[in-house]
């Protein structure tokens, strides 16, 4: 008996009763069904996930022939193996963490909207199982697009405020520009091969041409750019921090951008033939992460420094598939799904005990008042800059690795962007939680530690973020490397190259242990302060201001489209061909009344016409051979 | 017999309803004759037997044209939505009231009529017929019951129609006498042997008629006008039913009857589909007024439609089959909610909307369910449509697919524009003391929203539906 397919169908079910019965249900029904029904599909993961781990992957399951055309078959099936279970646990799990503690973050909304909040999140935990348990590349896609979808519904969740509804359309249609790229991959695919089935794929992937399979991967990776915002479309991952802040919880960590990293994951076999689309994954990882990595020095809204931390941070990801180094990057997934969940949610903590206020320089000193979140943020922080051994350092010095054994500027160029990230949480650390309260008198009166709702989510995670790593512990420090032997069937295990890795790993931890007390010391010493402004000038203001990438866009793409468009409604369309069309229209017209003074009435123009035309056809009757002759003399 | 009863129904339903002269009772009784309709078009899709599809009778048979009515895949869907259409249109806007209603329902079942005639008739000049039948109780409906503008715009409408079907009906008649048996009949006009000089130029004759009827670009001028001014209950006749006219008439007469031409000139056409979608698209962007917009976002789904025939592949073809459907459904979805909106608001700007989501939640739902379905959001039914008809597109070429995958996204940027603008933000001045949509609006929409995910979700017994035509299009000698 199959059950995969019974994972995602709770959170729909879910998703239906919320949403359908958002006014007749009290929010305690609602708290209880949204929740519930992820923890139900979680225990079915851990379930699975054991069964797995004893038989290997269970067989494809289809449940219906979804799209059965006449040059190729699409079934709607569902397949769990290593890959897809290990994703569904955290999607689940996390995902779980994050609709408990919305129970307690969203409670002031009214009941209607809460079960509205509610139906929209179970639908978001569907369509990311959809896209991880989906036996071929359009049932992934029918979960691609429905997390696009929800992203929309949850940025702009308050609709009555215009920038949060710009801000998730923008998120959408940004997606959709990534979605393009995935759509016409799979029409290559299905062209070449006649199947989306992942199994026939990548059976049959050795008869693609290499120009096929580099087309078909970097379409692909058109996609990852779009849902796991890499350069050139993460511009939205910023600004949908719009949403209510367990949303950006749960978009950055259990569900969304994680998809690019599973879809290539997934694809692995292609992306290994074809070497020009890896180094474009890596270059452009490797370029995320720096870019997003210095923009985030310089932001001072709590929520948009995690944001730009994510993106970063998925450029790590990026690099580990880039360098071939897939479990490493699936592993970095599972690490910083625990760290980034954590800190949205602390963040969320501390912008609640703040009064709504998110903006970090006028923050300051809360490490005093909110004394458990401020632990579990340390944890966060601690295992993303990748404080030794916690979940963050295995991930992350695994990543380094395997960069270095790939090409040495790539690697030390990935050690720059983990400094980076370093310096930046470091400093929203210290400005957040050090020096002296510089909110107003009315914040510090409010100040106040978060409901159990949300305080045990945070402590969870905080374990798993300063333990979960272990999972995957290099053998160098002793460990069994779990994961890497788990993984193994769908994805080729990480092998070193030489038996000088451990020696690396010893190096790294060093220079981890040196980089971090420096850094601590130094951002302590600048950013631990009681006064703050967040005037910038020079090139600082330029990275404050994004480099203003959104500008240029505005600038190169959306504002000549804008224009392009006015051109044509207001002059082709009015001016050119209506124009030769009224004019026909009025030469006619202008006929018809000559002829109608000898007639009366509306309907005179058609007779008119019905006169017209028998002569005409008559003439053609009559005339036939002269006018074809007359024709083809022409053709 | 099915076939006959399609025709007959409508018809005759049509003249009496001329004759009620109390307004409600027209009403109602389009409805009742409507439904009638749906069931026997029902019965049609589950019969199977050459009895119950198919009818032959003497007609002008001194021409050498015969009543002959066909039913097979394509027919059965197509009728099945004008079927379906009539009852969904009527009790959205049960709640309208037109002068001298009679004639007006009167005129709405014999444009049924005409249009069940175009996607039955298997003989040309009985196609004419109804072709010409379609259209003249549409002129009546527009230029009568029609907006400010309606003259001029029903006449701009008349014109271009009419030049169409006047260089088909040349067409038509070179064709009569080119068939060795001087027959309308389908199969005589299959058989007809053209050199390629005439079939080359016959081609544009009929493409052109055809084209104006879907539109494609550069002939689709009339239609945001007419969209614009016609009654919404025509406009969603218009936009849902007779468009497919043009779509049905290239499948069924132009590609098998000059199927050189139709490959000689499919780079052409297709190009100009897709100029016509991105400009389309393009130009919904820029709209502030909700119809134009919902009419320029369907130049811009036809032109897809179109681009996909003419990329002569079987999946491709079995995409436009399942699309002509879903895109009656789906547009009428939308005008239904332009009309409530226009209705209890008496505006179509979004400059003077927004903020609506807060005093109608219902109609926000479903709208926003209907705006998925327009930008083909997978489980809905226009992305099986689409998906097929783009990977037709893709195979034909890929650059071609590229360049219509763009509508994808600015399909996307105009909705969602279009939903924001009415539903979200904070409420103006009129829409500050609004009220949800009434019950018959949103019973019509919910039949409508189940029927977009069902076939979204399980799309087979409409591709099943249609498979016969498809093979039977791409047989080397059709039949």
């Amino acid at each position: 008996m199959n059950l995969v397919y019974l994972i995602p169908l709770f959170p729909f079910i879910g998703f239906l009763v919320t949403g359908l019965f958002r006014k007749q249900l009290s929010k305690s029904l609602i708290s209880i069904i949204g929740c519930g029904t992820i923890l139900v599909s979680f225990i079915i993961t851990v379930v699975l996930f054991f069964q797995i781990k004893e038989n290997g992957a269970l067989p494809v399951h289809a449940l219906f022939p979804f799209i059965p055309a006449n040059d190729f078959k699409i079934d709607f099936a569902f397949q769990a193996d290593q890959l897809s279970i290990l994703f569904s646990l955290i999607i689940t799990g996390v995902g779980f963490l994050i609709h408990v503690y919305s129970t307690a973050y969203m409670h002031e909304e009214a009941t209607a909207h809460y079960g509205r909040y509610f139906s929209y999140l179970n639908l978001f935990v569907f369509s990311m199982l959809m896209l991880v348990l989906g036996a071929n590349y359009v049932i992934m896609f029918i979960g691609w697009e429905g997390v696009g979808l929800c992203s929309y519904l949850l940025i702009g969740y308050w609709f009555k405020n215009d920038n949060y509804n710009y801000a998730a359309k923008k998120a959408f249609i940004m997606n959709r520009i990534g979605d393009l790229g995935f759509l016409l991959a799979i029409f290559w695919l299905l062209s070449k091969l006649g199947t989306a089935n992942f199994a026939d794929v990548f059976a049959h992937a050795k008869s693609l041409t290499s120009f096929d399979i580099t087309g078909i991967t970097l379409l692909l990776f058109l996609g990852a750019t779009g849902k796991s915002a890499q350069i050139p479309l993460y511009t939205w991952l910023p600004d949908a921090m719009a949403g209510p802040t367990p949303v950006s919880a749960l978009i950055h960590a259990a569900t969304m951008v994680t998809a690019g990293v599973y879809m290539i994951a997934r694809s692995n076999i292609l992306y290994s033939l074809s070497p020009i689309a890896q180094n474009v994954v890596t270059a452009v990882g490797l370029i995320t992460a720096l870019l997003a990595g210095t923009i985030a020095l310089y932001q001072n809204d709590i929520k948009k420094v995690l944001a730009y931390s994510t993106v970063s941070q998925l450029g790590f990801m990026f690099i580990a598939m880039g360098v071939g180094a897939y479990t490493t990057g699936v592993f970095h997934v599972l690490t910083h799904a625990f760290f980034k969940a954590l800190l949205f949610l602390a963040a969320g903590s501390v912008i609640h005990a703040m009064s709504g206020e998110q903006n970090i320089t006028k923050m300051g000193g809360l490490r005093k008042k909110i004394p458990t979140t401020y632990i579990t943020f340390l944890v966060g922080v601690l295992a993303i800059s990748g404080f030794p051994f916690t979940s963050g350092f295995i991930s992350k010095d695994e990543i380094l690795v395997a960069a270095y054994e790939h090409n040495k500027i790539v690697f030390f160029l990935t050690s720059f962007a983990a400094v980076l990230t370093a310096v930046y949480m470091f400093r929203m650390l210290f400005l957040t939680f050090f020096g002296s309260f510089r909110g107003t008198s009315e914040q510090e009166h409010h100040l106040h530690e978060s409901p159990s709702a949300i305080i045990v989510p945070l402590i969870i995670l905080a374990i798993l973020s300063a333990f979960g790593g272990f999972i995957q512990l290099p053998d160098a420090f002793g460990g069994d490397d779990f994961l890497n032997q788990f993984l193994s069937p769908v994805v080729p295990a990480v092998t070193h190259e030489d038996s000088g890795a451990a020696m690396k790993e010893y190096n790294i931890l060093v220079a981890t242990v040196i980089g971090l007390a420096i850094i601590y010391f130094a951002t302590k010493k600048a950013f631990a302060v009681s006064q703050w402004t967040d005037v910038y000038s020079g090139f600082k203001k330029v990275i404050a201001n994004k480099f203003y990438v959104d500008e240029l866009y505005d600038m190169i793409v959306v504002k000549p489209l804008h224009n392009l468009a006015g051109f044509l409604k207001r002059v082709i369309e009015r001016s050119g061909i209506d124009g030769i069309v009224n004019g026909v229209g009025s030469f006619i017209q202008y006929s018809a009344r000559q002829l109608r003074l000898l007639q009366s009435g509306q309907i005179a123009n058609y007779v008119v016409f019905m006169v017209v035309s028998i002569v005409v056809l008559f003439t053609v009757f009559w005339n036939q051979t002269v006018i074809i002759n007359f024709l083809q003399k022409i053709f | 017999m099915i076939a006959v009863l399609l025709i007959l129904i409508p018809t005759l339903s049509g003249f009496i309803s001329f004759f009620i002269k109390n307004n409600q009772g027209a009403k109602a009784f389009a409805l009742l004759s409507s439904c009638i309709t749906l069931a026997v078009a029902l019965m049609g899709v589950y019969c199977s037997g050459n009895s119950y599809l198919h009818y032959d009778a003497a007609w002008l048979t001194d021409l050498g044209s015969r009543f002959t009515l066909n039913l097979d895949g394509m027919s059965k869907m197509l009728c099945l939505l004008n079927a379906v259409s009539l009852p969904i249109i009527i009790s959205s806007t049960y709640k309208n009231n037109y002068e001298s209603s009679g004639s007006f329902y009167g005129f709405m079942l014999l444009t049924q009529t005409g249009m069940m005639g175009v996607f039955l008739a298997a003989d040309c000049l009985l196609f004419y017929f109804f072709w010409e039948l379609a259209l003249i109780p549409a002129y009546f409906l527009c230029s009568k019951w029609g907006g400010e503008r309606r003259i001029a715009v029903t006449f701009k409408f008349f014109i271009y129609t009419f030049i169409g079907s006047l260089l088909m009906l040349v067409g038509i008649l070179f064709l009569y006498f080119k068939t060795p048996d001087h027959s309308f009949a389908i199969q005589s006009f299959y058989n007809v042997k053209l050199s390629s000089g005439e079939e080359n130029f016959i081609f544009w004759l009929f493409f052109i008629a055809f084209a104006i009827k879907m539109p494609v670009f550069p002939f689709h001028t009339w239609q945001p006008d007419t969209y614009e001014q016609a009654p919404t209950s025509v406009t969603m006749l218009l936009s849902g039913v007779m468009v497919k006219m043009g779509l049905y008439a290239v499948i069924r007469w132009l590609i098998p009857v000059f199927p050189h031409a139709a490959n000689h000139f499919s780079n052409l056409i297709i190009l100009l589909s897709v100029i016509g979608m991105l400009y389309a698209s393009l130009i919904a962007i820029r709209q502030d007024d909700l119809k134009r917009l919902i009419a320029y976002s369907s130049i811009a789904h036809i032109g897809l439609m179109c681009a996909a025939i003419f990329a002569s592949n079987k999946s491709g073809m079995q995409g436009v089959m399942l699309q002509m459907f879903n895109h009656g459904i789906n547009i009428i979805g939308l005008w239904i909610v332009a009309d409530a909106i226009e209705k209890q608001l008496g505006t179509r700007k979004f400059s003077e909307l927004g903020g609506l989501a807060q005093r109608a939640p219902s109609l926000a739902i479903l709208l926003m369910l209907m705006a998925l379905a327009n930008i083909a959001l997978p489980l809905t039914n226009a992305f099986i449509g689409e998906f097929l008809m783009f990977s037709g597109l893709f195979k034909y070429n890929i650059w071609f697919a590229a360049a219509a995958g763009i509508c994808i996204i600015l399909a996307a940027v105009y909705t969602l524009n279009m939903v924001q603008k009415i539903f979200f933000g904070n409420t103006a001045a009129l829409t500050a003391t609004a009220n949800d949509s009434s019950l018959n609006i949103n019973m019509a929409l919910i039949i409508l929203a189940i029927t977009v995910i069902v076939l979204g979700v399980y799309p087979q017994p409409m591709l099943q539906l249609t498979n016969d035509t498809v093979q039977a299009v791409f047989a080397p000698n059709p039949p």
